[in-house]
């Protein structure tokens, strides 16, 4: 495979509900902010991938609303349904196929407009498990109850994933709800799904974020120094989550070997730097830093006690507030790429690692995390 | 370095209106089944999978988990794309991609649709914006009407022309045992059919249909040792324009225009009329039939119905469009255009049995859909030479 | 078993409920309408296309647009059908009444067509390029329904 670099990033800030922009207009937004950053006009950009869901947006066709807005009425362009990481994907191996020097990938999510239970309880099969009643927020919360049980995470540290996120969320301005939290707050926080508190749970957000991928020949030709992809991995799980152990991630497992195999990555933990995850609820973070070999199994909770992963720690999570801060459906994983690059640039400002030269972002789609997708970005080509 | 891309199987399901025997996930697999099959791959030797519907036709969120145990993408890359009607088309050109990337030798490319689970015009009026588009429209038909009644207005076309395009296409799905409908009409037939929208009658259009469509692409390193001869992908395009039905011109496809335009441009095709054997153009409704190859550069701007009136497009003509019955004969929204794909491949390997077009260099497969979208992928017999 | 048995689970009564956020330009047509009965379009500051439905960009030029100009209420029939099959209104989960008068209307000042009903009481009148004016609703509670429908005028 050629080389590709991310030289553009367009984040809307996440907020609550934008009650004064459509789809289309935060396409927009977030578009050309990314031109802007990039330093080019969107004549520069030779085609385009949109990345919605249409039970979210509340319309089949979700990508209707944003082609336009998004500057592809006259390019080629294509919609990925999924978390952002995925669309990112996508774009990514439009870029190397040698058919477009740049791609533009953007993924947008209102949560305020709908009510997000019955969202994601669609996607619980329809003929045995959608009449239970079963949502996001319990498949998730079981698997937690699984998570924990196996290697013995307590609730303080669950806890302490939320207080590390919230916090970190308070020194970005594109973050959603950043708080000053303590652990017992979090643990006094009313009880959703057991184990998961109000404050274990992310919000549900609105926001849009675009990037632009560059082949190696358009990527040297950028405004700010590209930063480079280095490794990408995708694979997922069984569906009924009865036929998976709940408490591992054999998915994230593979393919995050997938992505440092291309990155010649061999051990993580110590050659990444710093990582943005998918920490839809508090335990997810600690389960996913011990599938991606960031930690070792059963270990994520005590590294987090030690400040490992705080910001001044040996290898800062969500650095950006991550999901917790802020969390709109979609684009979340496209964030985590955009916060990757934004330290990577050294353009953090509060919030920026001490060490970026490689970072990893992380999606998910489906489930309790069935399908994954890990992103390995550097500084160095 | 980019790799050359080509189709080495293809596999579909027998089409039918109702299929209460199988649920989603087991008609993507007899898909699945049939073009592993076909290349003489194992699942364990495709690198990743592509999956395309409409959501709202089953209502079931995250179809690309919720179908691994179909297609056979546990513990593999999956994704999916969705883009309406032009879904299957849009997937097909995933594929493409993927493969050419470099990332992956064989990806297994799925579209499909269970139609009968949901009212299906309503869903596709769902399609639509909520706030603007959604109190009139009324599902496909309504929007096909108005292009046909602003073609008419604008080239004095009638009735009798679209009904011909109809009759063609039930006539070539007796050849397709793959069909949902196999029955030949006559022209009166389909004139004294029930008026759904005026001008389109009832045998004007497609049916609604469960069934699934898989499409095995691979690369140039591998593409010859799984195919003895494959189906070279030359090129592949698409547009998506405007954000509301109101934004089009009514009459014209602009986005067949300048899909294709880009394509034959990149393909060396200057006239493709002439250069292309065969078509399976994504056409919902009969008048598409005349409207849309004007768009792509067949005929002249107005000659369409006399084009297809002369015999050239059937079985046996200069250019036979649609020898599966297309859309009108079979349409499971999210696998149709990738049927097209995968009939278009057929014909290039020599595979398409009793629809088989004889000597077939270069053929065209078509997606249609959202708000006059059209996505398109030139297929060829030959290595590309770029 | 004489035959096999197939079972379908019905999902029911099952809905899900959304507020669209109509943003700057949708708010300012329907507050128009609903105030004064005029409609609004929007016009590009580069190619100085008119859009309805009112929105932020431009798709062509990939420009903001924040120029309202009032268009119609009178117009052309740009093109049309007459629905007449019924099918389930996602809206009402009823089938929607049939007959009725589909039509894109080019109105007065416009570039862009405008999706509505248009009445059929007769339906010889109806024609590409027949001139047509919106009827309002008297109780008008800024929706799309606002407007009845558009007439032809002879």
């Amino acid at each position: 495979m050629d080389r590709a670099a991310i030289i553009g990033i367009g984040m809307t800030k996440v907020e609550s509900r934008k009650l004064d922009k459509t789809f289309a207009d935060m396409a927009f937004e977030a578009v050309r902010k990314a031109l802007d950053d990039a330093g080019m006009t969107i004549a520069d950009i030779d085609n385009v991938i949109t990345t919605s869901n249409d039970f979210w947006d509340g319309r089949t066709i979700s990508c209707m609303a944003v082609g336009d807005a998004s500057g592809a009425s006259d390019k080629n362009i294509s919609c990925v349904e999924g978390d952002g990481t995925f669309g990112a994907f996508y774009g990514l191996a439009r870029t190397l196929s040698g058919s477009y020097g740049t791609t533009l990938v953007t993924g947008h999510s209102k949560g305020s407009q709908s009510v997000s239970s019955l969202i994601t309880n669609a996607a619980f099969d329809p003929i045995y498990n959608r009449t239970l009643g079963a949502d996001m927020i319990t498949a998730c919360a079981m698997q937690s109850n699984a998570y924990m049980a196996r290697t013995g995470t307590t609730p303080e540290q669950l806890a302490r994933v939320s207080v590390k996120n919230h916090g970190n969320a308070m020194m970005n301005e594109n973050a959603h709800l950043g708080m000053k939290l303590t652990v017992k707050d979090v643990l006094g926080s009313e009880m959703i799904a057991d184990p998961l508190h109000r404050l274990d749970c992310s919000p549900v957000s609105d926001g849009c974020c675009a990037i632009i991928i560059a082949d190696e020949k358009r990527a040297k030709k950028s405004k700010k120094k590209p930063v480079w992809i280095k490794g990408v991995g995708m694979c997922a799980d069984a569906y009924f989550l009865g036929d998976r152990d709940l408490s591992r991630s054999e998915s994230l497992v593979k393919a995050a070997r997938t992505a440092y195999k291309m990155a010649g990555i061999s051990d993580p933990g110590k050659e990444i730097d710093l990582a943005e995850v998918y920490d839809a609820f508090s335990y997810q973070e600690l389960m996913w830093l011990e599938g991606l070999g960031i930690c070792a199994d059963a270990d994520a909770g005590k590294q987090l006690e030690k400040g490992s992963f705080d910001i001044p720690g040996r290898l800062p999570v969500n650095a950006s507030g991550g999901l917790m801060g802020g969390h709109a459906v979609i684009a979340a994983g496209l964030y985590r790429i955009a916060e990757v690059v934004r330290q990577i640039r050294g353009e953090a400002g509060a919030y920026q690692a001490k060490k970026a030269d490689t970072g990893l972002a992380h999606g998910v789609n489906g489930l309790a995390g069935q399908s994954h997708c890990v992103w390995i970005l550097g500084k160095d080509r | 370095m980019a790799k050359r891309v080509a189709i080495v199987g293809t596999g579909q399901t027998f089409h039918k209106s109702h299929r209460p025997d199988v649920n989603g996930q087991e008609l993507i697999n007899e898909a699945v089944r049939a073009a592993l099959a076909d290349s003489g791959l194992k699942m364990d030797d495709i690198d990743a999978v592509i999956i395309g519907n409409m959501d709202h036709f089953e209502g079931i969120n995250y179809v690309d988990c919720w179908s691994v145990d179909g297609s056979g993408a546990t513990m593999k890359p999956i994704f999916k794309i969705t883009t309406g009607g032009t879904t299957g088309c849009t997937i097909a050109i995933g594929g493409y991609h993927l493969v050419a990337s470099g990332a992956f030798d064989r990806v297994l490319v799925i579209g499909w649709e269970k139609n009968s689970e949901s009212d299906t015009s309503g869903a596709i009026t769902t399609a639509f914006d909520p706030v603007w588009d959604r109190l009139v429209f009324a599902g496909a038909i309504s929007g096909l009407a108005a292009e046909a009644q602003a073609y008419m207005a604008r080239y004095g076309a009638t009735d009798k022309d679209g009904a011909r395009v109809s009759v063609r296409d039930r006539k070539h799905a007796l050849n397709n045992p793959h069909a949902q409908l196999r029955k030949e009409v006559t022209l009166d037939e389909v004139l004294a059919s029930p008026m759904l929208a005026d001008p389109i009658h009832l045998l004007d259009v497609c049916p609604r249909t469960d069934g699934a469509c898989a499409v095995i692409m691979a690369s140039e390193d591998v593409a010859e040792k799984i195919c003895k001869s494959p189906d070279w992908i030359w090129g592949t395009g698409n547009r998506h324009p405007y954000a509301y039905l109101g934004d089009a011109d009514y009459g014209r496809l602009t986005s067949m225009k300048r899909a294709s335009t880009e394509i034959f441009k990149k393909a060396g095709i200057k006239e493709p009329r002439k250069q292309i054997n065969v078509i399976e153009l994504y056409q919902p409704y009969s008048f598409a039939g005349i409207i849309w190859i004007e768009d792509m550069g067949i005929v002249e701007p107005g000659k369409g119905a006399e084009y297809i009136g002369s015999g050239a497009t059937d079985m046996g003509g200069e250019l036979p469009i649609n020898p599966s019955g297309g859309v009108i004969s079979c349409n499971p929204i999210g696998a149709t255009g990738l049927i097209r794909c995968a009939e278009a491949a057929m014909q290039v390997m020599g595979k398409a049995e009793g629809r088989q077009v004889p000597d077939v260099n270069f053929a065209v497969s078509t997606g249609f859909g959202g708000c006059w979208w059209t996505d398109m992928v030139l297929h060829g017999k030959k290595k590309p030479n770029y | 078993m004489a035959e096999k048995e197939y079972i379908v689970i019905e999902s029911g009564e099952a809905a899900q409920p959304f507020d669209y956020a109509v943003g700057m330009h949708g708010s300012k047509f329907f507050t128009e309408l609903r105030d004064n009965k005029k409609l609004m379009g929007v016009r590009c500051p580069k190619c100085k296309m008119v859009y309805i439905p009112p929105r932020g960009v431009c798709g062509p030029c990939f420009e903001e647009m924040k120029d309202f100009v009032e268009v119609g209420p009178g117009g052309v029939i740009g093109t049309y059908t007459i629905l007449r099959f019924a099918f389930i209104d996602p809206e009402t989960g009823q089938q929607k009444p049939v007959p009725y008068g589909y039509g894109f209307i080019k109105l007065d000042g416009a570039d862009t067509l405008f999706q509505h009903y248009i009445d059929i009481v007769d339906e010889k009148k109806i024609k590409v390029g027949a001139r047509v004016e919106a009827v309002f609703a008297d109780e008008r509670k800024g929706t799309i329904r606002d407007i009845l429908y558009f007439r032809v005028i002879d």
